[in-house]
């Protein structure tokens, strides 16, 4: 297969067959068209579903126009998240430094909307022209009385991942603010989850119904009061972990706080999530509990699968997503459907991840770190796919070619997570790879690229 | 689940909340993506190019590849020339493009880069025979709109390219942001005018491709350079839009639009007109076809506008007195406030995210509601929103991002010009000519009685 880019060359890697190890973590090379976005996005998705906080963010508009209203992360309260506040910066702020218009925007703001505290994005160019956003935020936190939170996201300062660094370090500017609450026992936080389409309150009343409170969600359906006090768990739960392990790790050299890295997608991984939590608190009556909860749940969601098995079995995909622990999981539960996985990749997955998914796979499976659309349309027509897993950037690659695609990004809008998600899933994949549609579609070998 | 917060007091704010506009480089890659086998690459930050990607590709449902320098800390320190060459070779490799157009950003206005003499170093160092054509257009993102930067880029082209005015047969169609179908049916328009037309820029194809045999890293279709190269010659030029002066970015204090510049420099003819939306704006530019090709209007398209006026004649009643929001690019809010007040329509508010003198040419575009029209330039959709719930629009019309505001209030809301996010066939939204018009005003006035209809309480099965 044509490679395309030589640069890239060690971070494809072919089960069985490449010699070498993946490499990763590695900037994107220039004009690899390459999938990611920039330090500002991942710092503004994992903050993004705190409700009642104020995010605005300082640059030009371009930042805040497209990352308005972009999640299906649902707050059962506040909607202030659902707001894109911008400085909207201008040629004169530009040459005159933009601090006059963020502190007018932030007092503005905060005296119109009352939030619990506010975020404030720094975007690619507000570092360059000179503005102490830190000083800014600090006197108007002190004017207001309220928290005041830089986040450092300047695009070019590195890649997605440390964009989550950056949220991470705001959030712990929060935790622990509130020493005087009382967790009652058996408390833990959930890191990692954005409540996409409602998923966190399934996994809300899983937890529950074994006994085990969650004092919060960062930051699915996230509150700023909340946050304050998430220092009195006894465990922090990471899903998703490319983007709070850095929390994670900080909450427990801080705080003495142990955390366990679990995912909610599967059968498999979602049981095992609960007999964690439920192990960890030595508690017999909530392992008794929590055996029972996935008892049940199997019980009924094996045979409602079955049919979609049935159809299923013996299909092949190709998964590219965020991180590549969510790429784990997705390819145990398209096993379950009887699927094979033939292509797999991510824009932030670290080599664990990798190594993971290399001894997952089976011979022959690629897998990819950082890809770009002509190397996936490449992959997919080279192994034959009949779906692709990716988010909005891959649909029309599959569609295009003529393949089912499934949404696992952070746009939709159907909740994947858990035993009920799993069905979801299952009746997504078959719409997809089952749609009589495809039958006019040609499906190009790979024989056939066009590059003239 | 609480509801969306809305100030019950209008005020006015520095910050800009939920924007209705976007930044310029992104009018400038759906530009770009019009120039036959060109890919636009985006000088600046990864996240500029894929937050652009991922903008373009929820409406027009195609892939969307455009790259990235891809600036990094010690770019921004000490310039993006080596990212930009290693950017070029890569792209030039994958994709092997006939031309490659860069737009800059925020960052690399601010720190002060000259692409046009990086792009010369660059080709001087390389075998110039092999590589496609390379041109920057100078987006800056703190000024204007992505409006601003769609026409700068053409306006880029034009000075970039047509370097003569040897005569030709051609005529230069310059019909600014509207969706590949409009495009589509302005060649078929001008095709059947007997006229050749180049369409600058071209997306209709790139950004509304049919199901392919096999995989296309660029797109086929587009203008070509080659006509481009044409455009100082032709017998005319048909610019849509009186918003289209380019007045950012570097080198551009002569304050002109493409099409003005090719007057100027090359002495052909402009026929402006606002976006032919309505009977009255597609009379004026088939009357202007007319003057160049010496032609009466043909049969087909006399057909379409009888039956358009017959549709009038039908539908008038719904939407009289009727009130409506407008908002949007500055110049598909002329072009829609013309065609609205010319049924009966009263424009109550006509918003957009731009700054400019939109007021003067509503009243001169509107002559029934001309005193009435509160006009709102350099807004942002939460001032929209808050004037909506003061002012009781009967409609709203605009793109998918005024949706919650139609949905708080209970209103139709009937979908026009980019993006389209929450619909598909927002590329096959026809807007302009008589037929443009005829799907408009259909939607329209079926939106009005499906309103009706379910907020009767008997529900008539007929009209």
């Amino acid at each position: 297969m044509e490679r395309l880019i030589k640069e890239r060359n060690t971070q494809i890697h072919t089960i069985g067959s490449s010699e070498h190890d993946l490499a990763c973590e590695k900037k994107s090379t220039a004009g690899s068209v390459s999938q990611r976005a920039c330090v500002f996005c991942g710092s503004r998705v994992v903050l993004y579903p705190i409700a009642d906080a104020l995010h605005l963010i300082h640059g030009p508009i371009g930042c805040a126009a497209y990352t308005w209203d972009i999640r299906g992360a649902m707050s059962s309260g506040p909607q202030l998240h659902r707001l894109s506040f911008s400085t909207d910066l201008r040629e004169k702020d530009v040459v005159f430094g933009g601090e006059p218009k963020l502190k007018k925007a932030l007092t503005e703001l905060i005296e119109s909307y009352n939030p619990k505290a506010a975020f404030v994005y720094s975007t690619c160019i507000v570092g360059v022209i000179g503005d102490d956003v830190d000083a800014v935020c600090r006197e108007v936190s002190k004017e207001q009385g309220i928290d005041v939170i830089p986040v450092m996201a300047e695009g070019f300062k590195g890649t997605k991942k440390d964009g989550y660094k950056a949220a991470c370090d705001a959030l712990s500017t929060l935790v622990g603010t509130d020493d005087d609450y009382q967790a009652p026992e058996y408390s833990i936080n959930i890191l990692g989850d954005f409540n996409l389409a409602g998923e966190l309150w399934i996994l809300k009343d899983y937890y529950e119904r074994i006994g085990v409170n969650i004092i919060t969600c960062l930051t699915g359906d996230g509150r700023i009061n909340e946050i304050r006090k998430c220092h009195k768990a006894s465990l922090n739960v990471v899903q998703c972990s490319g983007s709070m392990m850095h929390l994670a790790k900080e909450m427990k050299e801080k705080y003495g706080i142990p955390f366990k890295k679990v995912s909610y997608f599967g059968i498999e991984d979602m049981s095992e999530a609960l007999y964690e939590v439920a192990s960890f608190f030595k508690n017999d009556e909530m392992l008794n509990k929590a055996r029972t909860l996935v008892s049940n749940e199997i019980q009924e969601l094996i045979p409602a699968l079955e049919p979609y098995k049935q159809k299923l079995t013996g299909k092949k995909a190709a998964i590219y997503v965020g991180g590549a622990f969510k790429a784990i999981s997705l390819v145990k539960a398209l096993r379950l459907l009887g699927m094979e996985t033939a292509v797999v990749g991510s824009q932030t997955g670290n080599k664990d991840d990798y190594n993971l998914l290399t001894k997952l796979c089976d011979a022959g499976t690629v897998i990819v770190d950082d890809s770009n659309p002509n190397e996936l349309s490449e992959f997919v027509k080279e192994k034959g796919v009949d779906l692709f897993i990716g988010g909005v950037k891959e649909r029309p690659i599959a569609y295009k070619l003529g393949l089912g695609f499934c949404d696992h990004n952070h746009e939709r809008k159907e909740a994947l997570a858990g035993y009920e998600g799993m069905l979801n899933f299952a009746k997504e994949v078959y719409a997809s790879v089952c749609s009589p549609v495809w039958q006019f579609f040609n499906r190009p070998s790979s024989s056939t690229t066009e590059n003239e | 689940m609480d509801k969306l917060p809305r100030l019950k007091d209008i005020r006015p704010f520095v910050s800009t909340r939920n924007a209705c506009k976007l930044c310029s480089p992104l009018g400038a890659s759906i530009a770009l993506k019009g120039i036959e086998g060109c890919v636009p690459v985006i000088h600046g930050s990864q996240g500029c190019a894929t937050y652009i990607r991922r903008y373009m590709i929820s409406h027009y449902k195609e892939p969307v590849d455009i790259a990235s320098s891809n600036f990094s800390e010690e770019t921004t320190i000490f310039g993006g020339a080596e990212n930009l060459k290693v950017a070029l070779g890569n792209v030039i490799g994958q994709y092997k493009p006939k031309a490659v157009g860069v737009a800059t950003t925020c960052l690399s206005e601010t720190i002060g880069e000259d692409v046009a003499l990086m792009l010369k170093h660059i080709k001087s160092l390389t075998n110039e025979e092999e590589w496609p054509d390379l041109f920057t257009v100078s987006t800056p993102s703190y000024q204007g709109t992505h409006m601003d930067g769609f026409h700068a880029t053409i306006l880029q082209m034009v000075k970039t390219y047509a370097k003569d005015n040897t005569p030709n047969d051609k005529v230069n169609v310059l019909p600014n942001l509207v969706s590949p179908a409009d495009i589509r049916h302005l060649k078929e328009i001008f095709a059947d005018c007997g006229l050749d037309a180049t369409i600058l820029p071209d997306y209709s194809d790139t950004l509304d491709n049919g199901a392919w045999d096999k995989y296309y890293r660029v797109p086929k279709g587009g203008t070509s350079i080659k006509d481009i190269k044409l455009s100082g010659g032709a017998k005319a030029t048909f610019e849509m839009g009186e918003f289209t002066k380019v007045s950012v970015g570097k080198n551009n204090s002569g304050n002109l639009s493409a099409a003005a510049w090719l007057e100027k420099e090359h002495g052909v003819t402009n026929h402006q007109t606002i976006l032919p939306i309505g009977v009255k704006a597609t009379d004026t530019l088939f009357e202007n076809i007319g003057k160049v090709s010496g032609y009466e209007m043909p049969d087909k398209y006399e057909s379409q506008r009888a039956r358009l006026l017959d549709s009038y004649a039908d539908g008038h009643k719904y939407v009289f007195g009727k009130k409506a929001i407008v908002y949007g690019e500055e110049d598909l809010v002329l072009g829609i406030c013309a065609f609205l007040d010319e049924i009966g329509v009263e424009v109550i508010l006509a918003a957009s995210g731009a700054n400019n003198n939109l007021t003067e040419r509503l009243k001169h575009y509107c002559p029934s509601n001309a005193e009435t029209i509160k006009v709102m330039s350099d807004s942002d959709f939460e001032q929209i929103n808050e004037q909506a719930h003061e002012l009781n629009p009967d409609f709203i019309v605009g793109n998918s991002k005024g949706y919650y505001i139609a949905r708080d209030l209970k209103i139709p809301i009937v979908r026009v010009g980019f993006p389209i996010h929450d619909r598909l066939g927002g590329q096959r939204i026809k807007h302009i000519g008589y037929e443009g018009t005829q799907e408009l005003f259909d939607r329209i006035v079926n939106s009005l009685i499906e309103y009706k209809q379910d907020n009767s309480p008997i529900g008539y099965k007929y009209i």
